[in-house]
């Protein structure tokens, strides 16, 4: 399996799974400029965390128009596998890859914390391996990631098995005081119809070295190798 | 041909606007309390070289959706004039 990481001016999370992924979990990984155009065979394209184009007009809405990102639609029609993190989940949104949007949050500030996130299910790439009774911590560090879809967007995403991860306490409950920015349902990560492209706003390469004192992130990555290896 | 549009890109009715909030609690503060509700967007400027109103037109509606609004979360309108 072979990594790719694209770094867009402004990208700031891009060495971070890089070396994540390199070095935590041994992993073939390069990191792709957003002006080049070939995946270089990559298997899974990550869209790293950010403020990608300063995040002038909205989060992520000129990224999607980066040379780089045609190839990255082709891929994923294909079914290749595509995530991002962060500021990558917005661009992805606003490329619309994944459903929804991610607005200002609900109190207007900029948070960077730890908040606890729980998997809604083991039927994709990312959560298969997760613990669904656990509440993994996962830190965040956004302003816009209140996620919002209309009604029945909302609706198809339940439906489908779309929601990855949902924010809830240190216990596991999921409830509004759990709620990290006001995301419809909790909603911290989603996939698409096809279960191929994922994001999520939480940031699991921030989570996976013990230096940090925090490895919980890990079984995300750990999800898709073993998955992936099996 | 120069042509002027002026856009107005509005979050959605039935959206939150924090930013929209804040601003009327200023309001108050300020002791102007009969303002009911606040909601914040952005003005666009475009100055388009276009062979007539319509072309330039067409430009402007195509970058509104593709670009200066999210139709998720936003909405637009627009008028162009002569520049």
């Amino acid at each position: 399996m072979k990594f790719g990481v694209i770094v867009f001016p402004g990208s700031n999370c891009d060495e971070d799974l890089y070396y994540v992924l390199k070095h935590h979990m041994q992993q073939e990984v390069v990191k792709l400029w957003h002006k080049d155009r070939d995946l270089q065979n990559c298997d899974f394209i990550f869209l790293p965390g950010g403020f990608s184009y300063g995040d002038y007009l909205r989060s992520g809405a000129i990224a999607r128009f980066s040379p780089i990102m045609e190839n990255v639609f082709n891929h994923a029609e294909k079914g290749g596998f595509v995530m991002g993190i962060c500021n990558g989940f917005q661009i992805l949104t606003e490329a619309h890859l994944l459903p929804g949007a991610l607005l200002h949050n609900d109190n207007r500030k900029f948070i960077c914390k730890n908040v606890f996130l729980k998997a809604e299910h083991n039927h994709s790439l990312i959560t298969s391996k997760l613990d669904l009774q656990k509440a993994y911590q996962i830190p965040i560090a956004h302003g816009e990631g209140r996620f919002y879809a209309d009604n029945n967007t909302l609706q198809e995403l339940n439906a489908n098995g779309q929601i990855l991860f949902r924010y809830c306490d240190a216990q596991g409950n999921v409830s509004e005081a759990s709620n990290a920015n006001g995301s419809l349902q909790n909603i911290a990560g989603v996939c698409n119809k096809s279960k191929n492209v994922f994001g999520m706003m939480p940031h699991p390469e921030r989570a996976a070295d013990t230096l940090l004192s925090n490895t919980d992130g890990r079984a995300l990555f750990q999800s898709i190798i073993e998955m992936v290896e099996a | 041909m120069k042509f002027i549009a002026e856009i107005e890109v509005m979050p959605k009715k039935e959206i939150l606007d924090p930013q929209g909030k804040a601003v009327k609690l200023g309001l108050a503060n300020l002791g102007i309390n009969e303002v009911v509700d606040v909601r914040i967007g952005r003005h666009i400027t475009l100055t388009i070289e276009a062979v007539n109103e319509s072309e330039a037109k067409a430009q402007t509606a195509k970058a509104c959706e593709k670009l200066l609004a999210n139709l998720i979360m936003e909405s637009f309108q627009f008028k162009i004039s002569a520049a």
